[in-house]
């Protein structure tokens, strides 16, 4: 029988979202004071007039013709890197989603998949970094360096792909006497094909951000121009390439999606 | 020579275990003998039992118990590469067209020569058709010659449907195993296919298999017929033989021999990215 | 090529007809493939891709010397000691970034989403000043996220000197553009039904949110956030690379000294930060979505 006369119970709280957020409130003070933050300095009258200063050098950007050229010439080296390095990562990528998509069995399954994890986990300046060692300084080693973390990132997504795919038109070529090769080629790899172009062109947008940072430890391009031109304080030349990395950028997502809408016609 | 043998043959589901302790299994105690050459109709209500034998034949499932033999050989005796090889020699043409969406309709059809290409001709092929005009051929006998390099995913149903047969014409195989072929077709399609399938089998001298929903097509084209219910043979009977009451009793308690329709082709969306995705910057 | 046999239904030409002879895919694939060459030809050239030499004598000694000092992990007290301490420095400085960027983002979003807008009841148009603040404030926000952080962190560095305090603002500032975007689209994508009622009924912007569209769009929010702050944590290694401190700072003054062992470890210790990163987000993804 409902009791119509009075009010009914409200439900009991609910502690553990109370709890989850005194946790994360708890972290979010704690960090800020265990860092050893330079508040005070930052607004120091000296300090602001300074970075002001700073900031104003930046204006005009550096136009003589000379510095253009070098200019563009980074350019067109970082755009190599990260398209270079994208295209390495589909090869292996690709070759590493096979047995990560369990077509060679569950261990090997679980084995590759820990690597990609691995490998996607490292970001890419961590990777140059290591990677300069045996490849010396300039873009080879960047271009390595995104090739390795970008496998990681495609191969996961690739073998995600394949495991997804509809299994009856490769099903069918097998059970017709085709060989195992031969059916994925013709009846999976086609099914997959638009997402995984897709998934790369994506990972391109990213690496040419990454490309054109990775010259902060040696790895050539753009980066390279802009860590020796602002620990020299030569604010004009580091305008110019900031400039020239964000047109880059704008360039290679609107290719990118130019791209994708082609092939998704 | 027979081409089958099938003895007290029984097949489970697949995907059931020998443990589960599963209800009755697809095939029970089916005996069935093949001539090479002959050509038969499956029919039977749904869930008779008839893909589960067209797979049995094709050597895609194997049996739990009895005796199956194919050209004089137990196929699940051999190795595993003897009885692949074994394959080459069948051809199953599932309900559901086996095409990838994206794929061109020439390479759909000409992917029948795959058992007897090496890779490199495969991959090759993929780039540039090695037959267009034996693909061409193929198509145009079901009246698709125009489709050759259209997409999959642009064929209505009934195009589909016939692409795959095409694909059929093209393999070498001795024994054609076809699973609803006429599901998404209107009758004048219809009789083409059926006569068009026919009339490849006694130019090759291969047996054919084909299980149909509408028995009046089945008795007009075919000689013998086998009937299927509840996993076991109801009847195999020469057509003179069978009467309207036998198969108003094969399909008793089925409210509507309508055939089901071949599965909507999945979409295929390459847009449907999460840009969060893995990527940081 | 095989030979069908000819059935009586059907009288066909050997050839193929007409139209049907050239292949319409063909040229395209061709063309494509020379552009392939013609492109990623200069590339090879300008990003000096010379794989041999990972196997010349200098490079392989160096290689060789790093990998057997990579093989054991330095596992000293004392350096597993300043190992935990730069891991939480790491951890403090992406929390510390993102909980600035929050800041930011939150009146951001609230500006820039059409949704909320007063002046458009009724009219469907936003009025001018309206509209201006709204575009300038996306534009900002467009500006902050278009630089790298990696760029930021090395202006602040310049400014301030080495040390966290330039890796927080560089994520702070580069986050909250990418996280008043995001919450804009979030909010823009939800029903909108609510929020109207309650905007045309007299509520004020703020409350509309809150009482409106944050309902529905709340775990899908909390979601990103928590995605992207597990993007902040490998953000700020990347960023101790140019002296904005934390692991990454360690890590390149090791593998400046080539101290391999010292470089395994922090590289297991980092692998193992954002594997349990990744399990704590989700679980705050489930507890709070």
């Amino acid at each position: 029988m409902h009791d119509t006369r009075h009010m009914p119970k409200p439900p009991a709280r609910d502690w553990t979202i109370i709890a989850v957020m005194l946790l994360l409130a708890a972290l979010v003070v704690a960090s800020f004071a265990s860092l050893p933050l330079k508040w005070r300095d930052f607004f120091t009258l000296d300090a602001i007039n300074s970075a002001a200063e700073l900031l104003a050098g930046f204006a005009p950007p550096e136009t003589a013709t000379p510095f253009l050229v070098k200019t563009a010439w980074a350019t067109l080296e970082t755009m190599s890197m990260s398209a270079l390095g994208t295209l390495l990562a589909v090869v292996a990528g690709l070759a590493l989603a096979l047995p990560a998509s369990g077509r060679l069995g569950q261990a090997p399954r679980a084995a590759v998949r820990a690597l990609l994890n691995v490998l996607r986990s490292i970001p890419e300046l961590v990777w140059a970094s290591i990677l300069l060692i045996a490849a010396g300084l300039g873009p080879f080693g960047g271009t390595l360096a995104l090739a390795a973390h970008t496998a990681g990132v495609l191969g996961r997504l690739f073998a995600d792909s394949l495991e997804n795919a509809p299994p009856g038109p490769e099903a069918t070529l097998r059970t017709n006497g085709a060989s195992a090769a031969a059916a994925f080629l013709y009846a999976t790899l086609p099914q997959t094909l638009p997402q995984m172009l897709s998934y790369t062109l994506y990972r391109w947008e990213n690496n040419i951000r990454a490309a054109a940072i990775l010259g902060v430890v040696g790895a050539g391009g753009l980066g390279q121009m802009l860590k020796y031109h602002l620990s020299l304080f030569q604010m004009q030349q580091a305008a110019t390439v900031i400039i020239a990395m964000l047109v880059l950028v704008a360039l290679v997502d609107a290719i990118s999606y130019a791209l994708r809408r082609a092939l998704t016609r | 020579m027979p081409t089958y043998h099938l003895h007290h043959l029984t097949v489970r589901h697949r995907g059931a275990s020998s443990r589960s302790g599963t209800p009755l299994p697809a095939l029970r105690e089916l005996s069935l003998t093949i001539e090479q050459g002959e050509q038969l109709a499956l029919i039977g209500p749904s869930g008779a039992g008839k893909t589960t034998l067209l797979a049995t034949l094709a050597c895609a499932q194997q049996p739990f118990e009895g005796n199956l033999t194919m050209f004089d050989q137990d196929p699940w005796a051999l190795g595993d590469a003897a009885r692949h090889r074994l394959r080459a020699r069948l051809f199953l043409a599932p309900q559901t067209p086996p095409l990838p969406p994206r794929q061109r309709v020439v390479t759909a059809v000409l992917a029948a020569h795959l058992p007897q290409w090496s890779i490199w001709r495969a991959l090759a092929s993929l780039f540039k058709p090695a037959d267009p005009q034996g693909a061409w051929q193929a198509l145009a006998r079901f009246n698709l010659g125009d489709k050759l390099y259209s997409r999959v995913d642009r064929l209505s149903g009934g195009e589909r449907q016939r692409c795959g047969l095409a694909r059929l014409l093209l393999s070498p195989a001795e024994a054609l195993l076809v699973d609803e072929p006429l599901s998404a077709l209107d009758p004048v399609l219809s009789e083409l296919t059926l006569t068009t399938l026919r009339e490849e089998a006694a130019a090759r001298n291969a047996t054919l298999v084909c299980s149909l929903h509408q028995v009046e097509l089945a008795l007009a084209h075919f000689p013998r017929i086998v009937a299927l219910r509840a996993g076991r043979i109801a009847f195999d009977l020469p057509r003179a033989q069978v009467t309207p009451q036998m198969i108003a009793e094969l399909y008793q308690g089925e409210h509507s021999a309508a055939a089901p329709a071949p599965a909507a082709l999945p979409e295929a969306d390459a847009m449907l990215v999460k840009p969060g995705a893995g990527a940081c910057l | 090529m095989t030979a069908l046999h000819r059935p009586l239904s059907a009288q066909l030409p050997d050839q193929l007809p007409e139209q049907l002879r050239r292949d319409p895919a063909w040229r395209g694939r061709i063309v494509a493939c020379l552009l392939t060459v013609v492109i990623v030809w200069p590339m090879l050239v300008m990003s000096e891709f010379k794989p041999w030499i990972l196997w010349d004598w200098q490079s392989l000694s160096a290689t060789g010397r790093f990998l057997s000092d990579f093989l054991v992990p330095a596992h000293d007290a004392e350096f597993l000691q300043l190992l935990l301490r730069e891991t939480w420095q790491t951890v403090a400085i992406a929390t510390a970034g993102l909980a600035l960027a929050l800041v930011v983002a939150i009146p951001a979003t609230l500006i820039i989403t059409d949704r909320l807008s007063i002046s458009a009841l009724g009219t469907g148009r936003t009025r001018l000043p309206a509209r201006l603040l709204r575009q300038s404030v996306r534009w900002i926000l467009i500006l902050l996220r278009s630089v790298p952080e990696l760029v930021w962190a090395l202006l602040f560095v310049r400014i301030i000197g080495f040390g966290p305090t330039a890796g927080v603002l560089a994520i702070a500032l580069t986050y909250c553009g990418m996280l008043g975007k995001v919450y804009a689209e979030i909010l823009e994508s939800s029903d909108t039904h609510s929020t109207d009622t309650l905007l045309a009924n007299g509520s004020g912007r703020l409350a509309a949110l809150l009482y409106g569209a944050l309902p529905e769009s709340a775990s899908e929010l909390m979601s990103y956030t928590v995605y992207r702050w597990e993007c902040a944590i490998r953000g700020s290694v990347v960023m101790g690379f140019v002296g904005a401190g934390g692991l990454g700072q360690r890590m390149d003054e090791s593998m400046k000294m080539l101290a391999g062992a010292e470089v395994s470890s922090m590289l297991l210790v980092f692998v193992l930060l954002v594997a349990l990163a990744d399990l704590f987000s989700k679980i705050l993804r489930r507890r709070l979505g």
